[in-house]
């Protein structure tokens, strides 16, 4: 029996790293994505001869265009794609250049129709998708400092929900998961007083664990979640409560 | 000349589920052969994979019957 592919971008470090490993333990054939040739590396070396990694740039068409084709011609059309490559540039919005914000709609939100749009043909070829959008509780709850992340992570839902109206009739389910505060890199930034802030505002008083957002997309990518698509699952130790 | 039609028949029926010989020319995709956006959009891609051409959106748009289909392909593809 062939494996069937997942695609997971930003797989080299943190949640895309741990849904990756997650998924190949499911028993996908994942294919994870990073920026550079080395952390395509470091992902090939940690999937072993369950997965490969890839250089990709989502904020650029041709190198989508490539990768898509270099994964259908070898291993097979992705029938699960997770996007879940983000960047952060923070700034008070009176002080955000253009370029900030431009980074961040292009890389955390753009790249997000680019890669949907791309793997879709195969998808519908297959009658058989799953596609799982890495948002943010920033883009339901907002965040001072982080206007164009969360513009971004809301602009996510939206479109999931769309491209869920579009593709049902496919069984192509889109759908969300919106992680809180996770122990990543992106997070270990954040000074210490904003640390324990935060924490009085998690009920379950702790940072998330990057395999616990891992989980919720290994169950939307299940036969079990067939009947979920345009969902949005938030997983954030109960510091929002949609 | 009927190889096109063949091909372009064959391409309706299996990405529309309609038998060829329960199709005329004249079929419209969505009035008589029940297809819906998706459908009409789904079966200009299968078109163009088919007969290895690229067709603009603003052209797609006006391929709505069989015979509009057969058209466009001896048209515009040697």
């Amino acid at each position: 029996m062939t494996k069937q592919v997942a695609l997971v971008t930003g797989a080299s470090r943190g949640i895309g790293r741990a849904i990756a490993e997650r998924l190949a333990t499911d028993g996908f054939y994942v294919v994870g994505t990073a920026t550079s040739d080395g952390g395509a590396e470091a992902i090939s070396a940690y999937l072993g001869d369950n997965g490969t990694g890839l250089k990709l740039d989502v904020s650029n068409s041709e190198s989508i265009a490539q990768v898509i084709k270099i994964i259908t011609d070898t291993v097979g059309t992705p029938t699960v794609l997770v996007n879940n490559a983000g960047i952060t540039r923070d700034n008070l919005l009176l002080r955000m250049k253009d370029d900030e914000w431009d980074d961040i709609i292009n890389t955390n939100l753009t790249s997000v129709f680019r890669m949907s749009k791309a793997v879709l043909r195969g998808m519908m070829k297959a009658k058989t998708g799953r596609i799982i959008n890495i948002s943010s509780v920033v883009g339901a709850t907002g965040n001072a400092g982080q206007a164009n992340y969360a513009a971004a992570k809301a602009g996510m839902v939206g479109f999931s929900k769309s491209m869920a109206k579009e593709v049902g009739s496919r069984n192509i389910t889109v759908n969300t998961v919106a992680p809180g505060f996770i122990d990543t890199d992106m997070t270990k930034e954040l000074s210490e007083d904003i640390k324990t802030t935060l924490l009085t505002s998690i009920p379950l008083a702790r940072l998330g664990q990057a395999e616990e957002i891992a989980h919720a997309v290994s169950f939307l990518a299940s036969a079990g979640a067939a009947y979920i698509t345009g969902e949005t699952l938030h997983v954030n130790g109960g510091m929002f409560m949609p | 000349m009927s190889n096109v039609e063949e091909r372009v028949k064959k391409i309706v029926s299996e990405q529309l589920g309609v038998k060829p010989e329960e199709m005329s020319n004249e079929s419209s995709f969505v009035d008589d052969l029940g297809a819906d956006s998706l459908d009409t959009v789904e079966l200009v891609m299968a078109l163009e994979e088919e007969f290895e051409c690229e067709i603009p959106d603003d052209e797609a748009e006006k391929i709505t019957t069989v015979q509009e289909a057969i058209n466009y392909v001896m048209a515009h593809v040697s």
